[in-house]
């Protein structure tokens, strides 16, 4: 057995210290306050607004993507490829690109303007499905296809009916999955920012978002406690629900190379492909004809841009360091995997802005200007980012080391010697993956920014957010489609890293 | 003729294979021929699962080049995954004679016959993932009796197991194969199994199914490619 230095047990100490610092002053503060959490009919109303469109978003996410993936399952068709593509996109998209999408096409000036009233719970709900859809067709249609080739070569033989074929087949490779899935995209929807910033409104309005109005417009620190602890303990239920399913899913799905088969698709399942279709495409054909026609390069934009990528090689640099060390010690320490998992889902249990209250209460008074924002900004979006990049190099290592132990063993092969001729070259593509989808989070991110941002951090992002908010919506749209293209080419980029060679 | 393929051929990527193959009815034929030449294919080109790019499929004196799995007249056993894991046995033999499980009560007897017969019936209730492997597959031999079918496609269905348990499973074929009259294909990696069991031999290698030749003198044969199949093995 490899032992691991002490020093490694810094990176879990780091990650534990980091979420203290956001909870304890909360916790404090609320002591404070004699215990008293204004428990009032606004933080109810929040709450219950909260689970109502986290609720129906993945009500609806699931209904039509469970129907989509029987009929895009086993099935190979032209063009089914091509359709998998778009479904990845979703994932690769930051948030306030996808909203400004949804503004060009369902907004009062918009492509389909007054088709629906984009602002409050629809508009949510539409942003929601967008992304969620795509994420739940995706593992649903992993499930599927890890049915084995037998048992669909027997309910062929067996002439099963649709019906049949649900009721033998898909129903029981789905059954385990779909609890899990449906905690995942209840957690993402509930711990929503920037959807339900732009799109919501006083009536419309979630923890995550009350936390933050109070935090920065109103200046109600006990209220945002009272908030925030509400926010953690509703994560932290969710996260325990989704179990391991808080993993990396990027790229498309595995697919297995599929018999030709004759089985033609029913109606429902070809209609549910068909709103997944429609509800995926436009926005991103939204962005790219409106955002090409209004590109502008400016000054503003190349600074943003260098923001942008400043904060993201700090938090994907602190997140891979501290991934990689979570990762080798759940390896090397099994007995103590259970708290160091635990640890690394931080980031998910306490969404960005309970973290930010925490810290914005401790440091208050301490902190100024752009340096210190930038870089509590870098360390909340590596926190947020832990979760995918531990689990994805937990992964990597468990299927690449494990299986050298007892050879290296034997050859006494080990410590920089062993790195170097055996680990290294087997985790350089999975380490550099953990890199770029870190960098990628933290380059779309706008929550860390809105929540401890500072006058003259101005990133991409947080560049469109207030173009859209002085209604210079087609500066905005050229700014979104840079900041899409960019995102999108390095998940491209990490998708390929993680194929194996 | 049982099986008849005329002028087949598969193609799958770079993969090909040529098919020109007559099985008389109740024929017992080992299919044999080193890993990955093509044996399954074979397999799965009669029952269906996988379409030719030329030639016919005649089963049973019929036209089946196009039908689907369901409509021919063949069972296929695989090496595992014959059942589906959240039904007990029974249902998942009573799956053979509909697929809704809505069963006449002389299909009834039937499921409770066929278990009977493969010695299963005191582990009708019991799911695949509570039974050893060689009760999973004996559900596979009792839906193969439900089913009648004519034709019976072995795909190195037993490999998984011990070899007593296999001797014990091959002698409960070759007597289903006599009372029935099953025209069975049986993919397998012991020749031995194929010298003790199988009328015939059906040699596939370098991407070409042989016609079925007697199993005596296959093992004599003094053919290059066979010889080097087999090895030392005599």
């Amino acid at each position: 057995m490899t032992r691991m230095p002490r020093l490694a047990l810094l990176a879990p100490a780091a990650v534990l210290a980091a979420a203290l610092a956001g909870l304890v002053p909360l916790l404090v503060f609320a002591a404070a306050q004699g215990g008293q959490f204004a428990l009032d009919a606004y933080v109810w109303r929040i709450l219950g607004f909260t689970l109502l469109q986290a609720g129906l978003s993945t009500v609806l996410s699931l209904a039509i993507a469970i129907p989509a993936a029987r009929a895009l399952a086993f099935r190979p068709f032209p063009g089914r490829g091509l359709l998998l593509a778009l479904f990845a996109v979703p994932q690769a998209l930051p948030a306030i690109v996808v909203v400004l999408a949804l503004v060009e096409l369902y907004g009062q000036s918009g492509w389909f303007g007054g088709l629906l009233s984009l602002y409050g719970l629809s508009g949510i709900l539409l942003a929601h499905v967008f992304f969620n859809l795509a994420l739940a067709l995706r593992f649903c249609l992993e499930a599927l296809e890890d049915v084995t080739p037998e048992n669909l070569r027997l309910a062929d033989q067996l002439g099963f009916s649709s019906r049949a074929r649900w009721r033998h087949v898909e129903w029981p490779a789905l059954r385990a999955l779909l609890p899990r899935l449906a905690a995942l995209i209840f957690l993402l929807c509930a711990a929503s920012f920037v959807v339900v910033l732009t799109l919501g409104g006083p009536s419309a309005t979630t923890l995550e978002v009350a936390i933050y109005q109070s935090l920065r417009m109103d200046f109600d620190v006990s209220r945002a406690v009272t908030l925030a602890l509400l926010q953690a303990g509703l994560c932290l239920v969710l996260v325990l629900l989704a179990g391991q399913l808080a993993a990396p899913m990027t790229g498309p799905p595995r697919l297995r190379l599929l018999q030709p088969a004759r089985r033609r698709a029913g109606w429902l399942g070809l209609l549910a492909v068909a709103i997944s279709v429609a509800l995926v495409l436009p926005p991103l054909l939204a962005l790219l004809v409106s955002g090409a026609t209004s590109f502008s390069p400016r000054p503003i934009l190349y600074q943003a841009v260098g923001t942008s990528v400043v904060i993201a090689m700090l938090s994907a640099g602190m997140s891979l360091v501290l991934a990689w060390t979570l990762a080798l010690l759940q390896l090397r320490l099994p007995r103590s995997r259970g708290v160091l998992n635990a640890i690394s889902l931080l980031g998910l249990i306490l969404p960005p802005a309970v973290l930010a209250t925490g810290w914005f209460i401790l440091l208050r008074g301490f902190v100024h200007g752009p340096a210190s924002s930038i870089a509590l900004i870098s360390l909340l979006n590596a926190l947020m980012s832990l979760p995918f990049s531990v689990a994805l190099l937990h992964g990597a290592m468990a299927a690449q080391l494990l299986p050298q132990d007892r050879l290296c063993a034997q050859i006494g092969l080990s410590g920089w010697a062993r790195f170097k001729l055996i680990d290294q070259p087997a985790l350089t593509r999975p380490l550099a993956q953990a890199f770029l989808i870190a960098f990628i989070l933290s380059f779309g991110d706008l929550t860390a920014v809105l929540m401890l941002g500072s006058q003259g951090v101005v990133t991409l992002p947080s560049l469109i957010a207030s173009e859209m908010g002085q209604y210079r919506s087609a500066t905005a749209q050229g700014t979104a489609l840079l900041l899409a293209l960019l995102s999108f080419t390095g998940t491209l980029i990490a998708n390929r890293m993680g194929r194996t060679p | 003729m049982m099986i008849r393929i005329d002028n087949g051929l598969y193609r799958h990527g770079a993969f090909t294979l040529a098919i020109d193959l007559r099985v008389p009815r109740g024929a017992f034929a080992a299919v044999l021929g080193p890993s990955g030449a093509g044996k399954s294919t074979l397999l799965n080109v009669i029952a269906g699962f996988e379409p030719l790019a030329k030639g016919s499929v005649m089963l049973d004196s019929r036209d089946m080049t196009m039908a689907g799995p369901a409509e021919r007249p063949v069972t296929a056993v695989f090496q595992d995954h014959n059942s589906f894991a959240h039904l007990d046995a029974w249902s998942n033999v009573a799956l053979g004679l509909s697929p809704t499980l809505s069963l006449d009560s002389k299909q009834r007897n039937d499921v409770d016959r066929a278990l009977d017969l493969v010695g299963l019936s005191a582990l009708a209730k019991r799911r695949p993932g509570d039974m050893s492997g060689g009760e999973r597959q004996r559900i596979a031999i009792a839906r193969v009796l439900v089913r009648k079918r004519p034709i019976l496609l072995l795909d190195e269905a037993f490999a998984a197991l011990g070899p007593g348990l296999r001797r014990e499973m091959l002698r409960l074929i070759k007597a289903l194969h006599a009372s029935e009259g099953l025209t069975t294909l049986m993919v397998t990696h012991q020749p031995e199994d194929a010298r003790t069991i199988a009328g015939s031999v059906i040699f596939v290698d370098k991407g070409v199914v042989r016609a079925p030749e007697d199993t005596p003198k296959f093992f004599a044969s003094t053919d290059a490619g066979v010889r080097a199949y087999l090895g030392e093995w005599t």
